[in-house]
């Protein structure tokens, strides 16, 4: 018995291409009945929920117009989209509240310099980056109020709180937010793991009150009632009343993320490096802290993110910030037309997914960027 | 590692005297507070056609803000010596009481409730009631007319309850929907789910611009309830609660004798009517007694204007609202405001 084949085989098909266009499609989208139906479900939604967003925000928009009634359908002789006109008109109002427009260039200083900690902060290559977290986390705040309070150091005017609004006093509150919280939560976290029970328990207990406290309960507190138990002729300003609220909140939840990032790494990590010598703060710093970090940068955007959309809470207390100067410039009956609320709102939209949407893409360089040492080894 | 940060923050507040300011207690002598500080701080809606809101460049517009101008202009001769703070209608109450604000102009209506609860409210600046808007074809032109009309209402405001009783009282049917907010009740009117859209007059005007085609509403001239709106001060300071009221007469009294922004000036100079010299303190020292200087009526007038110009430059014809004086007129004309002779 021979195990010979005695005829040639017939020629199998050439494989399904992989390589182009097509075959990225195939592969990505096509492969199988369930993808390509899901495919399709999207595409199908997709193409009926883009083009009326895209016509209302650019096609039929109104860019520009110096009433109202530019916005009108009947005036303008046609369909009316976004009136960007309103925005045009009210965009002083919206970025600097009531600031005083001689003094707005100290508002846009402020902007300079949030932008230059950015990205000496951000931008991993940037040279003296340990100076620069000096900056972050001490010159720059106290800088930045100085400059936009006024301070005779800095030989500039005063400039009452309740004049500040719009942007400016969104990027206070979540900059301030997010300044405190960070440092506080790493505190938080590592006193709830201390060996030091006074200290433990302390930690959890701030921690966890100020987890089961609303945050809207945190703010009519602290700027309604907090000046009925105020002693004395004492009040704090009422800025900054949210802002120390915000802070402190922000700061029990960054505490729970960090401790989650702690706990992630083993015991053994902390045992070898004081066996190598170091002291217990070197080995938190150098050891446990960078790993810890690194693995719970999701669940600190994430924190970040929802504490800047929860800055607009501060509306709710007279503070004004975007939401509520947006919703102050659509009362103007000069500019009413049936499309200003929609604009307002779609307006606010771009604004808070830019900015989310940035703080969550420089979190996804840095995961990867990261995770350059898991890569190595799988 | 220790947790210092957070009494550490507290004390750091306490003690920094840029963050903390003397303040600006409850009770006690709110004129010389006000005096003292060198500004007024008024609690106002912050987004009410005609009666607070903000420009392009964050000033502030409206007859409530006018109001707090005037007063302003009374003790310091300058009406931009006040600082607008937008109150919540939650939150206007306490911040007047905590002290936070001097004098509350936040078209807040006076009831009885509120005034012994909570505050005084020496005047009444702007009389409004709940109306209606109804579309113009349905040839509409009194309430009654709604009996078995759909309303479009606004949850948790007095306008179901004011509703409820109107109809009730006389055997009409009606039916309600309420919505979450203005925009929403607003569309569903438009869009026809209703017959008639109410809510207060005022803010009516307001709403029907913002409709496709406001010339197709109308505002039905009735009211069904009574709103008062009144500036509010806080209880035991009959001194400031006296400035606030005058303020308003002053402004009443002017329009009265016709005195107008625009010729006070000219009046003050070849003025013969006793009247007028007496409100522009050229006679008589009555400025005195509000704890003010003599010419404190001129300074109001001069600066910001008399009812009748602070009514057309927020609400009436010089605006898009277009709202009638209606019961804003003075007495003189059929209206309700009836200044008490400055004397």
């Amino acid at each position: 018995m021979t195990i010979v084949r005695e005829t040639l085989l017939p020629p199998a098909p050439p494989p399904r291409r992989t390589g182009g266009p097509v075959g990225w499609l195939r592969t990505n989208l096509f492969s199988g009945p369930g993808n390509t139906l899901t495919t399709l479900v999207i595409l199908a939604g997709l193409a009926l929920l883009l083009p009326p967003v895209f016509r209302f925000l650019v096609t039929d928009a109104v860019w520009s117009g110096g009433a109202g009634e530019a916005c009108r359908p009947e005036v303008a002789g046609r369909p009316v989209g976004a009136c960007w006109a309103f925005i045009g008109a009210k965009i002083n109002y919206l970025v600097y509240g009531s600031y005083p427009a001689a003094e707005r260039w100290r508002p846009n200083l402020f902007f300079g310099l949030v932008a230059l900690s950015a990205v000496w902060m951000l931008w991993l290559d940037a040279p003296r980056r340990g100076l620069g977290a000096v900056f972050v986390f001490l010159v720059g705040p106290l800088l930045s109020y100085g400059l936009l309070a006024g301070t005779p150091v800095l030989a500039l005017a005063p400039v009452a709180t309740s004049l500040w609004g719009g942007i400016l006093v969104t990027l206070v509150v979540s900059l301030v937010g997010i300044v405190a919280a960070l440092p506080l939560g790493i505190l938080l976290a590592l006193g709830r793991r201390s060996d030091l029970p006074v200290l433990r328990y302390a930690c959890i207990g701030f921690i966890e009150f100020w987890r089961g406290v609303p945050l809207i309960t945190v703010l009519f507190m602290a700027n309604v009632m907090l000046p009925l138990f105020l002693p004395g002729d004492l009040t704090v300003d009422r800025l900054v009343r949210p802002l120390v609220g915000i802070a402190l909140f922000a700061s029990a939840y960054m505490a729970e993320v960090v401790r989650g990032g702690l706990q992630a790494i083993p015991a053994g990590q902390g045992r070898a490096a004081l066996a190598l010598g170091l002291t217990r703060v070197q080995a938190l710093r150098l050891v446990i802290l960078p790993q810890a970090l690194k693995v719970v940068v999701p669940g600190i955007v994430n924190t970040l993110i929802g504490l800047f959309k929860d800055t607009t809470l501060v509306s709710i207390v007279g503070i004004a910030d975007f939401i509520r100067v947006l919703e102050a410039a659509r009362a103007d009956p000069r500019w009413s037309a049936p499309t200003i609320p929609a604009t307002a709102y779609a307006f606010a939209a771009l604004f808070y997914l830019a900015v989310c949407f940035s703080m969550a893409r420089y979190a996804a360089f840095i995961e990867r960027r990261l995770a350059a040492g898991e890569r190595g080894r799988a | 590692m220790r947790s210092l940060p957070i009494p550490l923050l507290a004390a750091l507040l306490a003690a920094s005297p840029a963050l903390t300011q003397t303040a600006v207690r409850a009770q006690a002598d709110t004129l010389a507070q006000v005096r003292a500080r060198g500004h007024l701080v008024c609690g106002v809606s912050g987004g009410v056609a005609g009666f607070s809101m903000p420009d392009g460049q964050g000033r502030w517009h409206g007859l409530d803000v006018d109001f707090c101008r005037a007063l302003a202009a009374a003790i310091f001769d300058d009406p931009d010596a006040v600082r607008f703070i937008p109150q919540s209608s939650a939150a206007r109450f306490t911040a007047l009481q905590s002290g936070e604000i001097d004098v509350l102009a936040r078209n807040t209506t006076w009831t009885l409730s509120r005034d012994t609860a909570a505050m005084n409210f020496p005047v009444i600046t702007f009389f409004d009631g709940q109306g209606f808007l109804v579309r113009k074809s349905l040839a509409i032109t009194a309430v009654k007319q709604l009996d078995r009309a759909t309303i479009c209402l606004q949850q948790g405001t007095t306008t179901e309850l004011n509703t409820a009783d109107w109809f009730r009282t006389r055997g009409l049917s009606y039916q309600v929907v309420t919505f979450a907010n203005s925009e929403q009740t607003l569309g569903a009117y438009e869009s026809g789910r209703c017959d008639a859209y109410s809510t207060d007059k005022s803010s009516l005007y307001g709403e029907r611009l913002k409709t496709a085609h406001p010339e197709a509403h109308v505002i039905l001239e009735e009211a069904i309830s009574k709103e008062p709106f009144a500036p509010g001060v806080r209880q035991g300071d009959d001194a400031w609660r006296d400035l606030v009221a005058w303020t308003h007469y002053a402004m009443i009294d002017a329009e009265e004798a016709g005195i107008s922004q625009a010729n006070v000036d000219r009046l003050r100079g070849e003025t013969l009517s006793p009247d007028v010299k007496r409100i522009l303190g050229l006679e008589g020292r009555y400025g005195q007694g509000l704890g003010l200087t003599g010419d404190w009526a001129y300074r109001i007038v001069h600066h910001v204007g008399n009812y009748g110009d602070v009514f057309a430059r927020n609400l009436g014809d010089g605006t898009p609202l277009k709202i009638p004086r209606g019961l804003n007129a003075l007495w003189t004309n059929g209206g309700l405001h009836y200044g008490p002779p400055i004397r």
